[in-house]
């Protein structure tokens, strides 16, 4: 078996991995970082979203060798102790999860998208979220809490 | 103290979930733990000749593979249905079997037939690959209305014509006698979709069985754990309940689909103790698509009676209703009882009459969806009444005011069986009206039209019943189970609290929203309050979640649990405060003895309970924990009006929203964040059936064509404009708190406001109806092969 080196959530860590493993089951299952989700098989639905050196990137789909020597960023990884980031915190602010099964990928998906676009408009958040699927909030407040974050000045 | 009624307070369940530490089921792993996959037919309907297991019984970390044939062997049960249906003549629905896994025959594309147990889920899934099924393929019906024809292939030996009942609802003879006399008559044909639910999270359960104590543990995705260890171990693993203990921790979404009773669940659950080892399954999405429960499925005709003034006479309705390959938990309920019911709608019609013939195809089990068989009734009935308007040349908000059952004609008794307690229908539409800035819509259009665009506008003023629901009534219309709620306040020596429900929360923030209440209740802060569910081994038996009955039922059940706390620390304190326990008042948390300064806490009353040294033992009971059963005196019946507006690209067909306005009358609101996040995310799966979602089977080989997210499209943030959403209130007059029930309003209100918009944009092409999703092809179609537009373009 193959054997793949990375940091994750600022750690070093090391794992043997069949080739075939995904970079989320590396995380889930070996690692047990539970918090990025499978809600699909298809590349959907943007549960699985982590960043992979600084940039978004759905975890489902890319295989745990090709991750060897990069930087992970899980949700687990986001909050500071008990600070939780202004995403996180908007979100809660904003209502902008319920069950919290898209959450953890929504709130990566959505840091890296101010990243990049400080200050979006209602229309730029939509689109961005494309590849995310949430089932219960309609994304009404999903977008809202984006809009606060971004309006926080992330 | 201020009150906590009608505040928003911020999620306690949120911290957990954005910092990555939810606990889902698929999140647990059990010391020794195996994997199940599950293997499914490919076929939609075909005879099992042989199933041959020994050489994927040699692969690599291969511990078991398990057939039929095993769980005949064992005696394992077939899944049972809950509800039974009577014909119009009086004999029961036909109730064929539901195995777990197989015998003999498959019914539709992801029936399972195998199992395989291995080390990692890899090594079962590859093989699986080995396992050597010889299938007879038959050939298979998936639409409703052709399995009745002659001819068509046949499911189940016990159902003739693969029906599974026939039944009524309704005075027939009235019904005609007024339709004879009917000035017009407004007709409809339309097909209610067919829906996958798509919860994100997908189904996974994990059973463990401990040989020293011979205890079944099954954690598992269920809205319910109460009714799947009844269901599981009455009916089919025959384990007492004593024995079984059902966790359902954190749930990501349900919408129904997580009520019912799988094959899964029960599966790992008796593969556990076969193998000696906990099993675990989670559901890859594509399976999600061919095993969880779907929703809707109708073919419906239906006929309303108008007198000259367009005053509602009567209503004639015939629905052909589809229920998959098998019955699901709840499936022969859904079109009949929770659908027939609601078809006075917020109307004061005379007569009704709804027959409904069930059906067997090969398809996926159909049964509840948010909303279940309501979002059916108000679409039904607020499409007819906009074709009415149109007959009667009347104005859609206009019709709507002549014949809606006025506000002070409640109670009021429909002639469907209902009687609904509170509600002022024409109030929530002048509401709505004015929010949507009704007024302003031709300017908008006409700015559409200068685009180049068509326009379109809708109302649907919906209502439903749930609080679901008095076990005396739901028992004489079939029900096998009683519909009450349970709750338990336990006061800790501290003066902490645990607050255990018998409903389940995944995503509605119950640990929310019930804290608030208890809170405001016993006049305690909201952080001494800790609210349990999800496990049967720490909770009492309650029916769990679904048909918005969380609050207004599981709520009930807790206050009255606070009643009982106060009524015993009443007696309490009247002892410690040597005082007459009438004089003992209780307020904020304190109980005084009336007209004096002395008092004591409820800490101080709950440290007497558990330590009771000076206390009045010969009469009251030491400690504080109290429970309460409670069974409502009548479903509650939220209403509300729905206001779409949409543009329609003539050249694309693309539809899009551009202004949605509810205004809903839920009863009295706890959390109105928590409320509008329900009401956002029950609209948009409205939108999502009107416009986008569509569960497609191959009319030939009944092969499921929208199997993935790629082929079923459910509505992404980039298709939906953000929302406004208002309430107007009246409080549900049966239970203390006045709460009707928001979990599905957003489901049941949405679709027939948004196809009558879209079909009010498309009027210019003299198109009627459009049956649902109104996705680009079908509106573009509808189009170019209506007549060109009468206006001049
Ligand atoms: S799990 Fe759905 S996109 Fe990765
Ligand atoms: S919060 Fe449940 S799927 Fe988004």
């Amino acid at each position: 078996m193959p054997s793949v080196s990375l940091t994750v959530n600022g750690r070093k860590v090391s794992a043997e991995v069949e080739q075939r493993t995904l970079l989320v089951q590396l995380l889930r299952e070996k690692l047990g970082l539970t918090g990025t989700h499978v809600g699909c098989d298809t590349s959907q639905c943007g549960a699985c979203v982590v960043h992979v050196d600084g940039t978004s990137i759905k975890s489902c789909t890319i295989l745990a060798v090709q991750c060897e020597g990069t930087n992970v960023l899980t949700i687990e990884g986001l909050a500071q102790g008990d600070k939780l980031h202004p995403m996180q915190e908007a979100f809660r602010e904003h209502h902008g999860l319920q069950c919290g099964f898209c959450t953890p990928g929504m709130v990566m998906s959505a840091v890296d998208l101010l990243k990049n676009n400080p200050k979006p408009s209602e229309r730029e958040i939509r689109e961005w979220l494309e590849g995310n699927i949430c089932r219960c909030t309609g994304y009404h407040n999903i977008v809202k809490a984006i809009q606060a974050a971004s309006q926080a000045g992330r | 103290m201020a009150t906590m009624i009608g505040t928003s307070v911020k999620r306690r369940e949120d911290a957990k979930f954005l910092t990555g530490r939810g606990n889902y089921t698929d999140d647990i792993n059990r010391p020794g733990q195996v994997h199940a996959y599950i293997i499914r037919s490919p076929h939609a309907h075909a005879t099992l000749a042989s199933v041959k297991t020994d050489k994927a019984a040699k692969r690599p970390g291969v511990v078991a593979v398990l057939t039929g044939a095993d769980t005949a062997a064992d005696g394992i049960g077939g899944l049972p249905c809950g509800w039974l249906i009577h014909n119009k003549d009086g004999s029961p629905m036909v109730e064929p079997p539901h195995p777990p896994l197989a015998q003999g025959k498959v019914r539709h594309v992801g029936d399972p037939v195998a199992v395989v147990i291995a080390e990692t889920y890899a090594q079962a899934r590859d093989a699986a690959e080995h396992v050597e099924i010889d299938y007879k393929a038959l050939p298979a019906v998936s639409d409703a209305s052709k399995a009745i024809e002659r001819g068509a292939p046949q499911l189940h030996d016990e159902a003739k014509g693969n029906l599974c009942y026939d039944w009524h609802l309704g005075d027939k003879a009235a019904v005609d006698a007024a339709f004879a006399k009917a000035a017009k008559v407004a007709k409809i044909d339309l097909i209610n979709n067919r829906l996958i639910p798509n919860a994100m999270e997908p189904r996974a359960a994990l059973g463990e069985f401990n040989r020293a104590t011979g205890e079944y543990t099954l954690y598992t995705t269920s809205q319910n754990p109460h009714v799947i260890r009844l269901l599981m171990g009455a009916h089919v693993l025959h384990v007492a309940e004593s024995k079984l203990r059902v966790i359902a921790p954190d749930v990501g979404g349900g919408f129904g689909s997580k009520i019912y009773h799988y094959a899964e669940e029960a599966i790992v659950t008796w593969a556990a103790a076969k193998v000696n080892r906990p099993v675990k399954w989670t559901a890859e999405r594509s399976e999600s698509f061919m095993s969880d429960a779907q929703g809707r499925d109708h073919a419906t005709h239906g006929e309303l009676a108008l007198d000259k003034d367009g005053k509602f006479l009567a209503l004639r309705v015939s629905t052909v209703a589809n229920l998959g390959g098998y019955l699901s938990t709840f499936s022969t309920t859904i079109p009949t009882w929770l659908y027939a019911t609601l078809l006075a709608g917020v109307y004061t019609t005379p007569v009704i009459y709804c027959e409904v013939k069930a059906v067997f195809t090969n398809t996926v089990p159909v049964d509840a969806y948010r909303g279940a068989g309501r979002p059916e009734a108000s679409y039904l009935l607020e499409r007819l009444v906009d074709i009415a308007a149109n007959v009667c040349g009347l104005d859609r908000a206009e019709i709507r005011k002549r014949n809606f059952i006025p506000k002070t004609a409640f109670p009021y008794q429909t002639p469907v069986a209902l009687q609904y307690d509170s509600g002022d229908y024409p109030g929530c539409l002048e509401t709505a009206v004015k929010a949507s800035d009704y007024a302003g819509y031709d300017k908008r259009r006409a700015a559409s039209e200068k685009a180049g665009k068509l326009r379109g506008i809708g109302i649907s003023t919906y209502i439903e019943a749930c609080g679901i629901a008095p076990s005396a009534v739901v028992g004489s219309l079939g029900a096998r189970a009683g519909l009450y709620e349970v709750g338990t306040v336990r006061v800790h020596p501290t003066g902490t609290i645990s607050v255990l429900t018998g409903t389940h929360s995944h995503g509605q923030g119950h640990e929310t929203t019930f804290a608030q209440v208890v809170a405001d209740a016993l006049g305690v802060p909201m952080e001494s309050i800790e609210v349990v569910h999800g496990d049967t081994a720490m909770i009492p038996f309650g029916m769990g979640t679904y048909g918005s009955r969380s609050l207004a039922v599981g709520g009930s059940a807790i206050l009255k649990a606070v009643d009982k706390i106060v009524a015993k620390s009443k007696k309490i304190a009247a002892h410690l405060l040597e005082a007459a326990e009438a004089d003992i008042e209780f307020k904020d948390g304190v109980f005084s003895v009336a007209g004096t300064d002395r008092s004591k806490t409820l800490g101080e009353i709950a440290l007497a309970a558990y330590v009771p040294h000076n206390y009045p033992i010969e009469t009251v009971e030491p400690g504080l924990d109290e429970t309460a059963f409670y069974d409502p005196k009548n479903f509650t019946f939220p209403a509300g009006t729905h206001i779409c507006e949409v543009e329609v690209d003539p050249q694309t067909g693309v539809v899009t929203v551009e202004k949605f306005t509810a205004v809903d009358d839920v009863g009295r609101v706890i959390n109105p964040m928590i409320v509008e996040g329900q009401v956002h995310g029950g609209v948009v799966q409205g939108i999502g059936q009107a416009l986008y979602e569509g569960c497609v089977y191959d009319p030939k080989t009944g092969q499921l064509l929208t199997g993935s997210m790629m082929d079923y499209c459910m509505p992404r943030a980039d298709n939906l404009p953000a929302f406004s959403v208002g309430h107007h209130t009246t409080l549900c007059t049966h239970n203390q708190l006045g709460v009707k029930g928001c979990g599905e309003v957003g489901a049941i209100g949405s679709p027939p406001a948004v196809m009558n918009a879209v079909v009010d944009a498309l009027k210019p092409y003299g198109i009627t109806h459009l049956d649902m999703p109104a996705t680009p092809e079908r509106v573009w179609r509808a189009i170019h092969s209506a007549r060109q537009p009468r206006a001049a373009e």
